[in-house]
């Protein structure tokens, strides 16, 4: 699993062997991974999988059951915990800042832990949250808020900035500024570790995604890369008329360019190298057996196939 | 504006400041309610001067002879009471002791109660001096008004330091369970912000407002009742600090654990409930048997309210009340720390 990438000069993160139990259920069961400087990297994985019990052991916030965790090259608990933490920036899951302080107030109340960092303004400017400078946090929208709490992570310019979800629950807008906010802290070099549901987020985001799934780490590896694993770029579904037979995946495999074949719920689904080859003979084939279509679409392979393609179940049904 | 980041406490002290301020119903608590409160009380036992006991003269024969008497009579207000009514009006405390007229008359009274003593004396004297008896001599009266003596002046200091609890208990123990409901305290401890600067700014936020607190009830009892303070009001304020400082930390070891606002809330009335009762708020702690008052003695609010009343009321120094300053301070001390090894965080 450990897989120290082409930029192995220097790790942010590394651990080894984590677990975490809660009663009976194990919510970590020996996860390893090795983040470098500089790298944006994603836990991915559908909700109860272990993401962020595994975030926050990393975070310094939980103890694990076994394990062994540095970051930035320190260890937690041995003495160094708040010269440590002057180096990160954390943003939890689903945390309500102060609904009573203003914006400038919040982030000057964060920006007062730390020995050095941003001016307040100047992580407003960051935030693009300037003409809300003297609102009350009540006062703000949910994407405001959430850049907000990214913000309170940001003020001591962390070398290693942890999210938890930090786009869970917004629209495609706000999520698409809180990305660009996340981008331009990746280019001043900074080190990103996220967890999300969103494959969309880990695929923008993200160097190297580990896919998560019963508190294991079931693939670790750039996007692109898992999903070239696939073995084709594309994916072409399709569904048959009502009270009409699909032909077997056995025999859609033999389909020029298809690497494989599901079917799920009524629903084919092809993983085909090219579609404009693909597509053609799947029409003709359907024509011979005089099988009609309900639905057809296509499009570029994503980390949610590859999910369903090693689980067998989607990220957002748990 | 000044950029320069503040240091953690004086930021945090701020926030819990402002977070206060901008609260309307925490400002009732604080400042509206305890002068309502001297308000009800002080209306409902003020002084009303020399007070008049009531004496019932049953309507029968002879009875306008002796009703004519103590009429002339000072301290007496008289009433002719319906013989079948008698006895009704003397148990219900209509009237303090009935005279049946007759030769001798009869005085039906309860010897177990005061008034009913006194109304027996104001009787016999009239009706003894209308019969013709001669004093042996009439005595100089010097009669005075000893300051700080009406309950009023005794309500206040208690008052206070209930007040003085109640917002420190209540205001801290919410403030820090809705910090951790939120996750906010969980939030923070991901910072490298020292854990003693939250509870220390959770103290010192509650100081910010003392002052005030205590300015407006003083002030409000001295003008509408006349309250003032024996003692130096330096005294006060330096009690009135020691406590406040006390009870935050009791309320932080009160919410140190509780995980919802529902859990604290009966955490806090708990620790509470025995001390407005016991600690001599409303009425003297005297009241309690011998064998409870060395454990009474030891109650927070009992130092706080000795305290506050040895100043305010018999005007002892700093001094006089230091054993009470100890007990609170020891109550403080170990409250804080206690609150910091327990705290939950998340």
């Amino acid at each position: 699993m450990i897989d120290p990438p082409h930029r192995a000069d220097r790790l942010a993160v590394r651990c080894a062997g984590l677990v975490k139990r809660y009663g009976r259920v194990t919510a970590v069961d020996g996860i390893d991974l090795a983040i470098c400087a500089g790298e944006c990297f994603g836990l991915l994985g559908p909700n109860g999988a272990g993401k962020t019990t595994t975030i926050e052991i990393l975070e310094g916030l939980m103890r694990p059951d076994a394990g062994d965790v540095e970051v930035l090259g320190a260890r937690w608990g041995v003495g160094g915990d708040r010269a440590l933490r002057q180096r990160l920036g954390v943003q939890l899951q689903e945390t309500r800042l102060n609904d009573k302080l203003t914006v400038r107030e919040t982030l000057a109340l964060f920006r007062s832990f730390y020995a050095q960092g941003r001016t307040v303004d100047e992580v407003l400017a960051l935030l693009e949250l300037e003409a809300k400078r003297e609102s009350l946090v009540s006062k703000l929208s949910g994407g405001q808020r959430q850049r907000l709490a990214v913000g309170c992570a940001l003020v001591n310019r962390p070398a290693l900035l942890f999210l938890d979800e930090p786009t869970t629950g917004l629209d495609p807008q706000s999520r698409r500024q809180l990305w660009d906010l996340l981008k331009a802290f990746r280019r001043e070099g900074g080190t990103i570790v996220l967890t999300t549901h969103y494959m969309e987020e880990a695929e923008v985001l993200c160097d190297r995604v580990a896919i998560v799934d019963h508190g294991k780490v079931i693939a670790l590896s750039s996007p692109d890369t898992l999903i070239a694993t696939l073995g084709a770029e594309h994916v072409i579904e399709f569904a048959v008329a009502a009270g009409q037979v699909a032909p077997p995946p056995q025999s859609l495999r033999q389909l020029p360019g298809v690497r494989d074949a599901r079917v799920e719920n009524g629903r084919v689904a092809l993983i085909v190298e090219h579609v404009h080859l693909t597509l053609p003979a799947l029409l003709a084939a359907l024509d011979q057996h005089r099988t009609g279509l309900s639905m057809l679409t296509t499009h570029h392979a994503t980390l949610e196939d590859v999910f369903v393609s090693l689980t067998g179940r989607h990220l957002r049904e748990t | 504006m000044s950029q320069r980041p503040l240091p953690p406490l004086v930021a945090l002290t701020q926030a819990r400041v402002l977070e206060f301020v901008r609260e309307p119903e925490a400002l009732f608590w604080v400042f509206v309610f305890p002068i309502l409160m001297a308000l009800a009380l002080g209306i409902a036992f003020r002084s009303r001067g020399p007070q008049l006991v009531i004496v019932g003269v049953v309507d029968q024969a002879g009875a306008p002879a002796v009703v004519e008497t103590l009429r002339q009579s000072r301290g007496i207000t008289v009433k002719v009471v319906p013989a079948e009514r008698a006895d009704a009006a003397l148990r219900n405390g209509n009237v303090e002791l009935l005279v049946v007229a007759g030769d001798p008359p009869t005085y039906r009274y309860d010897p177990a109660r005061t008034e009913g003593r006194l109304a027996r004396l104001l009787v016999h004297d009239a009706l003894m001096k209308a019969g013709g008896r001669v004093d042996l001599w009439t005595p100089r009266e010097n009669t005075v008004m000893v300051p700080g003596s009406r309950y009023i002046d005794w309500l206040i200091p208690g008052l206070l330091g209930m007040n003085i609890m109640g917002t420190g208990m209540w205001g801290i123990g919410f403030a820090v369970v809705q910090a951790r409901t939120r996750k906010l305290l969980k939030l923070l401890l991901a910072t490298p912000m020292r854990r003693s600067d939250y509870l220390l700014a959770q103290m010192f936020g509650r100081l910010t407002f003392l002052a005030l607190e205590v300015v407006a009830l003083l002030a409000f009892a001295r003008i509408a009742f006349g309250v003032s303070s024996q003692g130096s009001l330096a005294a006060v304020i330096v009690i009135a600090v020691v406590g406040a400082v006390t009870f935050s930390g009791l309320g932080l070891l009160v919410a140190s654990r509780a995980r919802t606002v529902e859990g604290v809330s009966g955490l806090l009335n708990v620790v509470m409930m025995p001390m407005w009762l016991l600690s001599g708020v409303f009425f003297s702690a005297a009241n309690f048997p011998e064998r409870a008052q060395p454990f009474i003695r030891l109650l927070p609010l009992t130092a706080l309210n000795e305290a506050l009343r040895g100043v305010m009321l018999d005007g002892t120094s700093m001094v006089g009340v230091s054993s009470e300053l100890g007990i609170l301070a020891a109550w403080g001390i170990a409250s804080f720390g206690l609150a910091l090894a327990w705290f939950r965080w998340q």
